[in-house]
């Protein structure tokens, strides 16, 4: 009956209460172990994730084993059989392994799990900081926001005052501050004066010494430096009782004067000027200056400085501008004076000059009919005395109207090929007359190396040369004079140690023109030049002159890039007058008058010239053709008139035309092709060949238009002759 | 010691000078001589074949003009002496030419004997100007093949 049995007896199986109470129990227990599993379950399928299955299996494995140990517990409070005995011996051991099973895994897995939320509580952590971090960056990215709007603010105006102001509001409403401030150096430089502020209008006008420690503690570093709000440069209202004022940053900005700017130095920092910027926080808060908001303040300060420079060059640069302006509007003026003023001076001398030539002229032309008459000798020394003296008045107009044009520098050379030494052989034969009858020979003498052919003001430099020699034989009572003309390389006044020969195409001419007459005293020189100076005694001074000839001359050589001096011994010691001039050297030989006939015939002249033959007969058109291809030409032939006009072309130069068969019609010709090329350039010339160069033929032809009349038969030299001085002068009415 | 050569040259040098004294050449032939050159060795001789030939034309018209017994062209001849005229003007026929001024008045003034008579006289003398001139030619053609220069002949 009593069987071994493993289940617990009771102590007091009567206890039917108790008995009832622990299966009810063991029923919820069960109950409960069989739910939670469940629970778990369902809870653990609805979260995606959870690592620990198997031991969800364990654990639901171990409990629903509890569970059903306390299940079956409900049968072993009565009585039961051997089969439930077995059951709940199998169960219990179940349990039991499993439980230990699950004992030895929960030893592995709780500090996993423990692990996770340390690593969740890290994470959490990290969070924060992150969240901290970008909470500061956000504040510094806002800063540099307001940097750059502040620095465009500033930069956007180059007026000082604007600068100023806007940095101070921007600052001000960027950092919320109370009070913003800026102090300027005063002139002087020992103190800093109250500039601007923020929230003050107008304000007093605060002074303090540049010299106080706490300044030079802001002006030492080009960082912010909190300073004490207490210090003299940051009591700027009287102090309303409030307990705690706000921080204050002070920070230098420094001024560039322009002054100190030089193109390869820099400005030393001694020399330096700052202004001071001080800006405060709001009293009452417990707001502290950061970091970043006194970087922020540093920037500014830069910027500020920066901004004020460039308003400063810029107002510099307007005052130049403005300068200069007004020196141009005044330089202006004075030109368009001196043009009205030069023009009526102009104006006036030729109009002068024309009232005054005019009655000159009557007189001098008077004069000289009157001396041919019959004249008393006191009248005839009357008359000669009027002719002289007005000559003399005629070339003093004429110098003067030179002179004046020359002096404003509207005169310009006229250049041309002349031959050199045909020139001083030119004067030395206008001079000899008066050289004669002084007694006083003349010699020239021309350096063999002087170029014949030059190019050069003909006119103006015989009027030199003129000028200089007359003034010689003018001022000579004795000796003799020489005229030497050579070529010279310097252009000093040194004479050459040597002669040079001309380089490229332009030479220095010197004539020196030697006398041994009254000479001249060395201090005199320099006013020879001069106009109107005469520094002959009164004896000689009848010699005449108007003192201008010289003056003129120097105008004349100095425009042909030359000089001219004098040089004496001494009075009565003669004296030589020297001067080089800048002449061309002219390449051809060709000389107007003197036709250079050449050995040999010149096919060069006239190579390829197309020329026209007209001729009806023959033989004598197969001579002209002869001629004119021995001379080069290319030679075109027609026979007839109609033929002629045919062929003619712009590319036929010279068409010569047998006009001796009687008749007009060959003329006509010549007006047909007149008709024919209406442009003069691309009109052949036209010469007629004719048997008899009457005059009526000479003037048929022109009358018909035609350029030239020649003699048949033609001679090759008198052909030769006539087709270059053909086309040189498009017309020949010579060659007879 | 007189080369083949050298006395050719002295019988050319003389020859020419006779036409010239003589008349039947005057500067125009000289300046016909020049023109000849390397390029155009035969001119002369061309020129003065062209003037002959024109010569026989030209008579040939005014014969047949003046053969028109009672019905003469004058006109025409006339034309034609002032064409000869220019010819020999131009090659330098001086004897020829003169007589074309003769011939021109006579046409002029509608002479009919005058102008017989000076064509008669205008063949005759251009003929004999052309034997001459063949003999010049010959002349030079001999000095050339002798290996001689015809001389440069200043009149």
């Amino acid at each position: 009956m009593m069987e071994v049995c493993n289940c617990i007896e009771p102590q007091w199986p009567a206890d039917e209460l108790l008995m009832k109470y622990q299966y009810i129990s063991d029923f919820f227990i069960a109950v409960a172990y069989f739910s939670i599993p469940l629970e778990l379950i369902y809870f653990v399928k609805k979260s995606a994730v959870f690592p620990y299955r198997w031991v969800l299996v364990q654990f639901g494995a171990f409990i629903v084993l509890c569970g059903a140990t306390h299940l079956i517990n409900l049968w072993t409070f009565t009585t039961h059989s051997r089969t439930v005995a077995l059951v709940m011996t199998t169960a219990k051991v179940l349990t039991a392994v499993v439980s230990c099973a699950t004992a030895l895994m929960l030893v592995h897995i709780i500090p996993d799990l423990l692990s996770v939320k340390t690593r969740e509580l890290f994470l959490k952590n990290k969070a924060a900081e992150l969240d901290r971090e970008m909470g500061l960056i956000r504040t510094q990215e806002e800063t540099g926001r307001h940097v750059r709007m502040l620095t465009h603010e500033i930069r956007s105006t180059l007026d000082r005052h604007t600068i100023l102001k806007t940095t101070l509001v921007e600052l001000g409403r960027t950092l919320a501050l109370e009070e913003c401030a800026l102090w300027m150096p005063t002139r002087t430089g020992l103190e800093l004066q109250l500039s601007y502020t923020l929230r003050q209008q107008h304000p007093v006008e605060y002074t303090v010494p540049i010299h106080l420690p706490v300044i030079n503690q802001v002006f030492g570093t080009s960082r912010a430096v909190k300073i004490s709000p207490n210090s003299p440069v940051a009591r700027l209202r009287p102090v309303s009782g409030k307990y705690l004022l706000g921080e204050v940053v002070a920070v230098r900005v420094p001024l560039l004067h322009l002054s100190n700017f030089q193109i390869n130095d820099w400005p030393e920092l001694s020399t330096k000027r700052y202004a001071l910027m001080v800006l405060m926080l709001p009293s009452d808060s417990a707001r502290q200056w950061h970091v970043h908001e006194m970087e922020l303040v540093e920037v500014v300060a830069d910027q500020v400085a920066v901004a004020l420079s460039h308003a400063a060059i810029l107002e510099e640069s307007m005052r130049a501008r403005d300068l200069l302006m007004e020196q141009n509007v005044a330089l202006d003026i004075a030109r368009r004076e001196a043009e009205t003023a030069i023009r009526a001076r102009n104006d006036f001398l030729a109009v002068m000059n024309h009232e005054m030539r005019t009655p000159m002229h009557a007189i001098i032309a008077l004069s000289s009919l009157l001396q041919e008459t019959e004249l008393t000798p006191e009248q005839r020394l009357m008359v000669e005395t009027v002719l002289k003296s007005s000559s003399l008045l005629a070339t003093l107009m004429n110098d003067v109207l030179d002179l004046s044009r020359l002096e404003d520098g509207s005169l310009q050379l006229e250049l041309g090929t002349f031959n050199l030494h045909t020139l001083f052989r030119e004067v030395l034969s206008l001079i000899k007359p008066i050289a004669v009858v002084k007694k006083l020979p003349i010699t020239l003498n021309l350096a063999p190396d002087l170029p014949e052919f030059v190019v050069g003001d003909e006119k103006r430099l015989m009027q030199i040369i003129l000028n200089i020699v007359g003034n010689a034989v003018k001022f000579s009572k004795q000796g003799s004079i020489s005229v030497t003309a050579l070529v010279t390389k310097s252009d000093n006044r040194a004479p050459p140690d040597f002669f040079v020969v001309p380089t490229g195409s332009h030479f220095y001419l010197r004539v020196k023109v030697k006398d041994m007459g009254a000479g001249i005293n060395p201090q005199d020189i320099p006013k020879l030049f001069t106009k109107f100076a005469q520094t002959q005694s009164l004896a000689t001074r009848s010699s005449g002159g108007s003192g201008l000839g010289l003056a003129i001359s120097k105008r004349f050589v100095n425009l042909m890039e030359g000089n001219i001096w004098i040089e004496s011994d001494g009075v009565g010691k003669g004296c030589t007058a020297i001067f080089d001039v800048k002449l061309g050297i002219s390449n051809e030989s060709k000389q107007s008058g003197i036709p250079k006939v050449p050995a040999n015939p010149q096919h060069a002249n006239f190579a390829g010239l197309k020329v026209l033959v007209m001729d009806e007969n023959g033989v004598s058109r197969m001579v002209t053709k002869g001629l004119l291809i021995h001379l080069g030409c290319e030679v075109t032939m027609v026979s007839s008139s109609e033929e002629c006009l045919r062929v003619v072309s712009h590319e036929h130069k010279v068409v010569f035309m047998d006009v001796c068969t009687p008749g007009v019609e060959n003329y006509q010709i010549a007006l047909r092709i007149h008709e024919k090329f209406t442009k003069r350039h691309q009109r052949p010339l036209l010469v007629a060949l004719t048997g008899n160069t009457d005059k009526s033929t000479k003037e048929k032809c022109m009358s018909f238009g035609l350029d030239g009349v020649l003699l048949k038969p033609v001679s090759l030299d008198n052909m030769r002759n006539v087709l270059s001085d053909l086309l040189e002068h498009r017309v020949l009415y010579e060659a007879m | 010691m007189d080369t083949l050569v050298a006395q050719l040259q002295r019988q050319f040098r003389d020859y020419t000078i006779s036409l010239y004294h003589q008349g039947f050449l005057d500067d125009q032939f000289t300046e016909l001589k020049k023109l000849q050159d390397e390029c155009s060795p035969d001119f002369v001789a061309e020129v003065v074949s062209l003037f002959f030939e024109d010569c026989e034309k030209l008579i040939g018209n005014m014969a047949r003009a003046l053969d028109q017994t009672g019905n003469v062209d004058f006109n025409l001849v006339g034309s034609s002496v002032h064409q000869l005229k220019g010819s020999s003007s131009s090659v330098g026929a001086k004897r020829v030419k003169g007589l074309c001024i003769t011939f021109k008045e006579c046409c002029d003034s509608q002479n009919f004997e005058g102008c017989v008579r000076c064509l008669q006289q205008v063949d005759i003398e251009y003929k004999s100007l052309k034997a001459k001139l063949q003999d010049l030619f010959n002349l030079e053609q001999q000095i050339v093949q002798a290996g001689g220069r015809i001389p440069q002949v200043d009149i």
